[in-house]
C-alpha cells in the first residue's frame, strides 16, 4: 500500500482484498465484551473536517478510538479556518502536533492530495471525501458490504469481486462515491453499470471502466447489487431534473422494482437517505437494503485502513504472489 | 540424531511425523491428568501452525476422555511488542469457541517457544476476551533463550539451540509433511518469534 489514501484507483487488486480481509477481522473485534484493541497506542489521529459530516467523521473517530489513538477534531466551523487560515498553515500545526494520520474532509476536490503532496506534513493523508472527486472509504466499505452479502463473510476471504454485477443509480455527477466505487469495482473484477438522468451523468464518462444506461428497469433484473445514491438538494440549483416526482417515478428504488431484482440481490445506500425520493421506505426498511449494516462495516474498513497504514513500520505490503489471485481474474 | 549434516541440506529434521504424533498424544494425556479429565478445557491454538497442533489435540482429547474439547484460534498480531520494527502485517482468525473463555481452563497451543514475547501477547489479548479460571501453555519445541518470564506447562520436546540456529516446524496442514528441522541461520540472528 501507499503511504497515503487519497484515490481508490491507487489501490492495486490485492491491497484492496488486503484490507477487505483485515476488515472481517476487525469487525469480530465488535462481537467482544471489550471491543478495543492496543495496536496504535500512542499514535495520534486528527480528523480535518472542513464540510459537515456526521457518520463519516463519528465513523474515523470510533475506528481510531478502537485501536487505541489519540483523536483531534478539527472541524472548520469554530476554528482558526474560519479567521480565514490557510489550508497550508493548518497543516503545519498539526505537524507540529504529530500527527501521525490525518483524515481530511474538504469541499474542494484535491485538496487531500495537496495535502499529501506538499511536504507540509510527515504522516499518513486518508481522503474523507472531497468535494466531487472521491471517498475512497466509503468504496471500501461498500465493497466490503458486498462481499460480504454476496460471497460470504467467510467465504470470502482472499476473494474479490469477480463478476459481480453492480449497477449505481442517481447524481453520478456530483457523486464522489460513484467516482471512488467505480475504481474500486473495477480493480476488484466487478461489472459497474451507472444508471442516472443524462443531466447527472459527467462529461468523460465514457473514459471510465464501466457501462452508463438511462433505464432503471432494464439493468435491475442483471444486477447482484443496487447502490441507490443520495438526490443532493443542495446542489440540485441548475434544474438537472424537471420536478422531484419524475426523477422518483423514474429513477427512484421501490417495492415493485426490488421485486424484479435477482432473488439474492442487495440494496444499498451510502446514506443519508432521502425516503420517498431515490427509495421509498419500504425498500428502505427490507432486510435486503443494507444501509445501516453500512454503516456498522464503515467501521471495521477504516479500522483495517488506520491500521495498514500505521500498524507497523511502514505501511502493509500486500501478499503478491496469492495462491486465489490467479483463479480470480 | 547423530545423524551426519548433508553438506547441501543444512536443515536437520529433529522430530519426524511418528515422533510429532507420540509427542502429542503424551501432551493430550498430561492435560487430562493435571486438568483431571479435562472437562472445562478450552485449547486455542496460535496461528498459523499452533491452530493445526490445537486441533490435532483436541482430537487426541476426545480419543482419551470420549468428550468433545472446544478449540478455537487466538491471533495476537495486534498485542505484538514488535509492530513498529516492521511494516504492517496481515492478521489471521481469532476464533473463540461458542463456550467462551470465562471461568475455564485455556490451554495455548503454538508450535516453538523461543523469546516468550508471543505467549506475553497471547496473554494480553486474551484479558480483552475474558477470565479463564487458569492459563497453560503447551508447545511442540522448547528451544530456550526466553526473554520474559514465561514457562511452558506441556512441552514435546526440549531442544537446546544457540541463537545461529534455527526451528522450523513443518505440519502437514500447511506445509505438506510432518516434521520438526534444525538448521543453521545463514545471516545475521534477526529478532526472535
Amino acid at each position: 500500500m501507499k503511504r497515503h489514501l487519497i484515490s481508490a484507483a491507487d489501490l492495486s487488486r490485492d491491497d484492496a482484498v488486503l484490507i477487505l480481509d483485515t476488515a472481517e477481522e476487525m469487525a469480530r473485534v465488535a462481537d467482544r465484551p471489550i471491543k478495543k484493541l492496543p495496536t496504535l497506542r500512542g499514535r495520534t489521529v486528527v480528523n480535518l473536517f472542513f464540510e459537515d459530516s456526521t457518520r463519516t467523521r463519528i465513523s474515523f473517530e470510533a475506528a481510531a478510538k478502537r485501536l487505541s489513538a489519540d483523536v483531534i477534531n478539527f472541524s472548520a466551523k469554530g476554528s482558526s479556518v474560519s479567521k480565514g487560515e490557510s489550508l497550508k498553515d493548518t497543516a503545519l500545526t498539526l505537524e507540529a502536533m504529530g500527527a501521525d494520520a490525518v483524515v481530511i474532509r474538504h469541499h474542494d476536490s484535491g485538496a487531500p492530495h495537496r495535502l499529501a503532496t506538499s511536504g507540509w506534513i510527515g504522516g499518513s493523508v486518508v481522503n474523507a471525501g472531497d468535494g466531487t472527486h472521491e471517498h475512497p472509504t466509503q468504496a471500501l466499505l461498500d465493497a466490503f458490504t458486498m462481499r460480504r452479502r454476496l460471497v460470504g463473510p467467510d467465504a470470502g476471504i482472499g476473494r474479490d469481486l469477480a463478476g459481480r454485477r453492480i449497477t449505481i443509480v442517481g447524481d453520478i455527477l456530483h457523486s464522489r462515491v460513484a467516482r471512488s466505487n467505480v475504481h474500486l469495482l473495477n480493480t476488484l473484477g466487478a461489472e459497474v453499470t451507472l444508471v442516472a438522468p443524462p443531466t447527472l451523468v459527467p462529461i468523460g464518462v465514457e473514459t471510465w471502466p464501466c457501462e452508463v444506461s438511462y433505464d432503471l428497469d432494464a439493468v435491475l433484473p442483471k444486477s447482484d447489487a443496487v447502490m441507490m445514491l443520495r438526490v443532493q438538494r443542495e446542489r440540485m440549483n441548475a434544474a438537472f431534473f424537471p420536478t422531484e416526482r419524475e426523477y422518483a417515478r423514474r429513477y427512484g428504488l421501490d417495492g415493485d422494482r426490488m421485486a424484479r431484482m435477482p432473488e439474492d440481490a442487495i440494496v444499498m445506500h451510502p446514506g443519508p437517505m432521502n425516503r420517498g425520493m431515490e427509495i421509498t421506505a419500504e425498500v428502505a426498511d427490507s432486510d435486503r437494503c443494507t444501509a445501516v449494516e453500512q454503516v456498522a462495516n464503515g467501521v471495521s474498513t477504516r479500522m483495517a485502513v488506520l491500521y495498514l497504514l500505521l500498524g507497523g513500520s511502514e505501511p502493509a505490503v500486500a501478499p503478491q504472489n496469492n495462491a486465489r489471485t490467479e483463479e480470480n481474474k | 540424531m547423530d545423524a551426519v549434516i548433508p553438506a547441501a541440506d543444512p536443515a536437520r529434521p529433529v522430530l519426524e511425523a511418528p515422533d510429532i504424533a507420540r509427542v502429542l498424544t503424551r501432551i493430550a494425556h498430561e492435560i487430562v491428568e493435571r486438568a483431571k479429565g479435562a472437562g472445562d478445557v478450552v485449547l486455542l491454538g496460535i496461528p498459523t501452525r499452533g491452530v493445526f497442533l490445537a486441533h490435532r489435540l483436541a482430537a487426541k482429547l476426545e480419543e482419551i476422555t470420549g468428550a468433545r474439547t472446544p478449540v478455537g484460534s487466538l491471533d495476537i498480531t495486534m498485542y505484538r511488542d514488535d509492530l513498529r520494527l516492521r511494516p504492517a502485517r496481515a492478521l489471521a482468525r481469532t476464533e473463540i469457541p461458542g463456550e467462551g473463555i470465562d471461568g475455564k481452563l485455556v490451554v495455548l497451543v503454538d508450535d516453538v517457544l523461543f523469546s516468550g514475547r508471543t505467549i506475553r501477547a497471547a496473554l494480553d489479548a486474551l484479558n480483552d476476551i475474558g477470565r479463564p479460571r487458569a492459563v497453560q501453555l503447551a508447545v511442540l519445541v522448547d528451544r530456550g533463550h526466553r526473554e520474559l518470564p514465561i514457562r511452558a506447562d506441556y512441552v514435546g520436546k526440549n531442544l537446546p539451540t544457540s541463537l545461529r540456529e534455527t526451528v522450523k516446524v513443518q505440519l502437514t496442514e500447511e506445509d505438506g509433511r510432518d516434521s520438526v528441522l534444525l538448521g543453521v541461520r545463514a545471516a545475521a540472528p534477526a529478532d526472535g518469534q
